[in-house]
């Protein structure tokens, strides 16, 4: 559990790093707010990948995986088990 | 299966040959040293793992690969039964790598140059089969973007524009044909809009967020030209607008002195961090309209 809060914690500074405008809840999706592009969903893959240290399988690589910071963060978990 | 051959593995060419690779072709890339081959084969694996992610077809990286062979050196194209030339859109180094693969070529082989500016029958010109090249202008990202400019030089043979068809139609392009006349069609619009967009900043009647979100909001355009401007390098539009002004000697190109004194400044747009607008590290828009 306190993973799970770390991960999101990370994941949402690294978007807050973007934004510093928005205001983001753990379950507020990203994409409907308007200010983010598909370009920005890769540059989520990339970070999430370095900073946890896993590699994102093809069939998980879809924009309903990084639409929230709770749903990016349960991706990650998953990988974690898996690894 | 055609092999086709894709000079030069920057940004254009390694959109051409993953799209060419994707969609069948067996594919020789080329560029002058190793490091950018390896770079171009790192940028093919991660667009095709991104593919799915970015609107566009789900991609085995690894299949797109294994129909990609790297090579240092435009002559190792002679295999080839088209090839496509994507080098950077400066004359000399263009006229070099032409009068290369003419060299290394056979003579029915196709030069396509992939180019934004330059005139076609010039640099067809500089071959011994001028019949056999063709200007295709790709749009960037080459996979993504669903049509091109289709342009004959004046020797270009009727043969030649069906077989360059055939193989932008297999690549999933609608090709759009155009004479050639510098700038084609796309330029010249878009530039003039841009160097009228900077005159309207430069005058003081509407500031550069407020330009863009004309464009936005009123047209339904998903971007303004001068952010568009600040993506493609506000010194490359200057340059582009040089270039229609010298070739036409029409004043109605002649450059906006802001478009000036913007490059001279050093303000040109995303890849410097600020130019009609500001960026963050990452080419991010941070502020709209800021620096005027």
């Amino acid at each position: 559990m306190s993973e799970s809060i770390e991960t999101k914690k990370q994941i949402f500074e690294f978007i807050h790093g973007r934004f510093p405008q928005a205001e983001i809840g753990d379950s507020d999706d990203i994409f409907a707010l308007g200010f983010v592009n598909s370009l920005f969903a890769m540059e989520l893959v990339m970070f999430i990948e370095k900073t946890f240290g896993i590699t994102v399988p093809n069939d998980e690589l879809k924009i309903d995986n990084f639409r929230t910071v709770e749903l990016m963060a349960d991706l990650v978990g998953r990988q974690q088990v898996l690894a | 299966m055609t092999l086709v051959g894709v000079v030069g593995a920057g940004v254009m060419g390694v959109g051409v040959a993953q799209n060419l690779a994707q969609t069948g072709h067996d594919v020789i890339l080329v560029d002058k040293d190793e490091q950018t081959l390896s770079e171009a084969r790192a940028l093919i694996e991660r667009n095709c793992r991104m593919s799915r992610l970015m609107g566009g077809p789900e991609l085995d990286a690894a299949e797109v690969l294994s129909r990609i062979t790297t090579a240092v050196g435009a002559k190792q194209v002679a295999g080839a039964e088209i090839v496509i030339e994507n080098v950077t859109e400066n004359w000399d180094v263009k006229r070099a790598v032409h009068e290369e693969m003419d060299a290394a070529c056979g003579p029915e082989t196709v030069f396509v140059v992939n180019t934004s500016a330059i005139p076609i029958t010039k640099m067809a010109a500089v071959t011994g089969r001028p019949d056999r090249v063709v200007g295709v202008h790709f749009m960037n990202p080459v996979p993504a973007k669903p049509a091109v400019e289709l342009i004959p030089g004046f020797h270009t043979s009727g043969e030649t524009v069906r077989r360059t068809r055939d193989l932008l139609t297999a690549m999933g392009k609608k090709a759009v044909q155009v004479k050639d006349s510098c700038g084609f069609v796309s330029n010249r619009v878009l530039m003039l809009t841009v160097n009228e967009a900077a005159y309207l900043v430069h005058e003081g009647v509407a500031s550069a967020a407020d330009v863009d979100e004309v464009f936005r909001s009123c047209f339904g355009h998903p971007m303004g030209p001068l952010e568009t401007a600040d993506l493609i390098g506000v010194d490359t539009i200057l340059y582009s607008v040089e270039v229609l002004y010298e070739h036409y000697a029409d004043s109605k190109y002649r450059p906006c002195p802001l478009l000036k004194q913007m490059t001279d400044a050093g303000l040109h747009g995303r890849k410097t961090g600020r130019g009609f607008h500001d960026y963050d590290p990452s080419g991010r828009l941070v502020a709209a309209g800021s620096a005027h």
